[in-house]
């Protein structure tokens, strides 16, 4: 039953698709612990921004929740060991947001004791801390955000604050196919979720918060509102939007609820949001109430390829292989793994690549889609019907192909969210999202190859302009010394050239 | 365990160029039985001459092009080309007039302009109109619908073979006792005459709307189209444009200066009409492509319908303000691209 608290009073969202949900197969089951492996991958940058600094040097020991990479540079997040063990190297290892090329990566070998570090002992509760510390807290808990986008949840906040602020709203959305672990994680962590939308607003002195979630989870809306009743706060408003996909996209979920578009190259602070996945508000509430920092998180484990689908509870650093071996192992046909989901998600090559923030599913396929054998567009005009930033992919992809980077940019390619949803319905079977990937990569390159050119030739230009100016100050300098010669009288001149000739004398 | 490398999304998409293209096919069967029934089975033969030069000319033109032959012809694009010429011309045709009508299209308006996609013209348009403008005295050769009046003539399907290979009629027949004024062509010199409307609707040449036969393919036409709108294959802003462009001036004219104007449902239920608003104008390749685009250039393709029938020297005039509106698309998709969120007015934008 859905629960009385969900409204429907939403803004307009343009597009979108309404997909096979395939979220049904993962959530028979309660969310599973996957035991701690015998060897951790820690990436030190599953974050947005600059990678971390490891600061544990190989063969220390490290207890669960120990700090081993610290934050670096204004928009970074820390890295945490997830179990206890020994550092046993730090070295290139696949990663899933390099499609599994190598990154840098800490590597742990478990001892299987899971020795958690000591909590801090004067731990304050966070109603009692200032807002500016209480942010400063949640950047050191190594929290970014878990729908995905792995922003560094503390600088998100921080930027935030600047701007005057209305609501907080979190994403319990989760528009994608198959990915069902916000799902879970609000069905059996509810008081978590609010936990932590009450310690977001305190940290943002915001007085509303919708939390969001998708009219296909009714379980997930009934658990939310049952912590909602037993909570008692009335800042928490429950909202229920229709099942269409992006609407889970930050910038489209704000669209949906408060009927304000996020500005182009803007936040969703611009309007006055802060937007924050359910899982992200949970993990805040681990870290700042019970102070465990973010080691683990809830993945959906699933797709055809996988004998048994499930959400499960793993560590971050437990490679993707044991996940899957946990849920079965893969069954005969698969064929493709998938970091992500089947709309933004990201293929990988190999399955040694380690379970990161990020990992919000691990999708195995049986087949792969029918792309590659594209005809020329036809103009059907499917592609703008459903694009949910009113782009028209159809002129995108016109503009694309001739390389232009002007119109591409008057028609707003820098805008596209990449949501896939244009690929779908495209007749012709154009890769329209890769296409628009790539030519965004291109016209950046563009864009620095010109800057660079820019400070190149301002560098010339004021190069020129001092050599200039020198010479023109020496020339003066010399002026005045012929003239002052000259007012001296011949004598003087004389006195100067004798000098001068001692002077190249004692020179040689 | 490796695996191979590919870009999202992961999802096959659905639809595909060849289905779209078989649905319009699926759509027009009723309406060709219905003109085979009313104007004999010249249609057939028409038919299968445009449809052998039209995927000719497309196999040809793609092995001149380099392009792979045999997946393009599976998107029945040529073959829909071929289909609604046929429904173009008139059912008793020389067969080199339609094909010299499908090659033109087909090489001339289609391929030297890039193949599917890229062609600015509606190819069964251009085709048309070519043949209409070269051979008009064959293009106007329009026989009677049969409606028990006693000028229709049958003509067997050996005739109307023999007639379509050779260009001659049976002995008993001429020229002069088979065509007949179509309805359009009937108001058009009728009104010229000084006569109304309400006299022309008298002859028996006309229906209940339009001319008899006629409004009965324009209904089979129409269910086609609408289906084809329920399966989502054209979208209602073209059609819904075209006919309103053509009702709203002709229906203003009809109740502002009544009897020397035909009635709106006359232009509905004769000529190309219907034809034009479900099936030729929402050819998406020709047409505008944003939802605002398509309703402007609807619009103004069914004025310039009216227009040409109104003020214009041919009877009727679809393929040409087809074709004048695909000339016209590029400036309407430039002026008609929607805002892109983000970019406008809205509390976060003003600054």
């Amino acid at each position: 039953m859905n629960s009385p608290a969900a409204t429907y009073d939403l803004g307009k969202l343009h597009g979108g698709l309404r997909l096979p949900a395939e979220k049904t197969v993962s959530t028979s089951l309660g969310i599973q612990e996957v035991p701690v492996p015998d060897q951790l991958i820690l990436p030190i940058a599953q974050h947005v921004g600059e990678p971390a600094h490891p600061i544990v040097g190989i063969g220390e020991y490290v207890l669960k929740g120990q700090l081993i990479a610290e934050a670096y540079g204004s928009l970074s997040a820390p890295v945490h060991a997830s179990s206890s063990g020994k550092i046993v190297a730090i070295e290139p290892w696949p990663v899933s947001r390099r499609y599994g090329e190598n990154a840098p990566c800490i590597v742990i070998e478990c001892d299987g004791d899971d020795r958690a570090i000591e909590p801090p002992e004067d731990t304050a509760p966070y109603n009692t801390l200032k807002p500016r510390a209480l942010r400063q807290m949640i950047l050191q808990g190594g929290i970014v955000g878990l729908g995905g986008a792995v922003f560094p949840t503390g600088q998100k906040l921080m930027q935030a604050t600047t701007l005057p602020l209305e609501y907080l709203i979190l994403n319990g959305v989760e528009c994608e196919p198959y990915i069902s672990c916000d799902d879970l994680l609000m069905r059996e962590q509810a008081a978590e979720v609010l936990g932590g939308a009450q310690i977001l607003m305190h940290a943002l002195d915001i007085s509303t918060c919708y939390v969001v979630i998708e009219s296909d989870k009714p379980e997930a809306i009934a658990a939310i509102g049952e912590a909602m009743a037993e909570l008692g706060d009335k800042r928490i408003v429950l909202k229920q939007v229709p099942t269409i996909y992006p609407s889970g996209g930050e910038d489209q979920l704000v669209q949906l609820v408060t009927n304000l578009e996020v500005p182009s190259g803007g936040l969703p602070t611009d309007v006055g949001c802060v937007v924050q996945n359910v899982g992200t508000s949970a993990a805040i509430y681990r870290w700042i109430c019970e102070g465990e920092p973010l080691i683990s998180r809830v993945t959906t484990v699933t797709g055809p390829g996988v004998r048994s689908p499930m959400n499960v509870i793993a560590r971050i650093g437990t490679t993707i292989a044991d996940v899957i071996a946990f849920a079965g192992g893969y069954n005969d046909e698969a064929e493709q793994l998938i970091i992500g989901g089947p709309m933004c998600g990201k293929s990988v090559t190999t399955d040694r690549v380690p379970l990161v923030k990020a990992t919000n599913c691990v999708l195995v396929l049986t087949e792969a889609p029918v792309y590659g054998n594209e005809q020329p567009c036809i103009r059907c005009g499917e592609c703008a019907l459903v694009c949910p930033i009113q782009l028209l992919p159809q002129q995108l992809h016109w503009y694309a192909c001739a390389d232009d980077e002007k119109k591409l940019r008057s028609y707003g390619l820098t805008d596209c969210i990449e949501c896939g949803c244009c690929d779908l319905v495209c007749p012709s079977h154009i890769p329209l999202t890769a296409a628009f990937r790539n030519a965004k990569v291109r016209i950046q390159e563009l864009a620095d190859e010109k800057s660079r050119a820019e400070r190149a030739r301002l560098r010339y230009e004021s190069r020129n302009e001092r050599l200039a100016s020198e010479n023109e100050l020496r020339e003066l300098e010399l002026d005045q010394q012929k003239e002052a010669a000259r007012k001296a009288g011949p004598s003087a001149i004389d006195e100067i050239l004798k000098r001068r000739k001692r002077h190249d004398e004692d020179a040689e | 365990m490796q695996f191979e490398r590919r870009e999202a999304p992961f999802i096959s998409p659905t639809a595909d160029v060849g289905s779209i293209m078989r649905h319009v096919l699926y759509a027009l069967i009723p309406a060709a039985l219905a003109y085979v029934w009313y104007f004999g089975p010249g249609f057939i033969f028409n038919l299968i001459i445009a449809g052998v030069f039209c995927i000719l000319g497309e196999a040809v033109m793609l092995h001149l092009r380099g392009k792979p032959i045999e997946s393009t012809l599976a998107d029945y694009s040529a073959v829909v080309t071929a289909v609604l010429l046929t429904f173009a011309m008139p059912a008793l045709t020389p067969w080199w007039v339609t094909a010299t009508a499908a090659l033109f299209g087909i090489v001339v308006a289609k391929h030297l302009y890039g193949g599917l996609g890229y062609n600015l013209f509606n190819p069964a348009m251009a085709g048309y109109v070519m043949a209409l403008i070269a051979f008009p005295m064959h293009m106007n050769l329009w026989t009677a619908p049969r409606m028990g009046d006693i000028d229709y003539q049958f003509m067997t399907f050996a005739e109307t073979a023999r007639f379509t290979f050779t260009g001659t009629l049976p002995d008993y027949l001429s020229f002069d006792a088979i065509s007949r004024a179509t309805p359009l062509d009937v108001v058009k010199a009728g009104l010229n005459n000084m006569r109304t409307f309400d006299e022309l609707r008298a002859f028996p040449i006309m229906g209940d709307f339009g001319g008899r036969g006629w409004e009965w393919i324009g209904n089979f036409l129409a269910i086609g189209g609408v289906w084809l709108l329920l399966k989502k294959i054209i979208r209602w802003q073209i059609p819904f444009g075209v006919l309103a462009g053509i009702l709203i001036p002709s229906g203003l004219m009809y109740f502002l200066v009544p009897g020397v104007n035909p009635s709106p449902g006359f232009h509905l239920f004769t000529g190309g009409t219907i034809l034009c608003a479900f099936f030729i104008a929402t050819d998406p390749v020709s047409a505008a492509t944003s939802n605002k685009g398509r309703l402007f250039y609807g619009f103004g393709t069914g004025f310039l319908i009216y227009a040409i029938r109104e003020w214009g020297s041919y009877a009727d005039g679809v393929a040409f303000a087809v074709l004048l509106m695909n000339m016209a698309v590029p400036t309407i998709d430039y002026l008609t691209k929607p805002r892109i969120v983000g970019h406008g007015k809205n509390r976060g934008n003003e600054s």
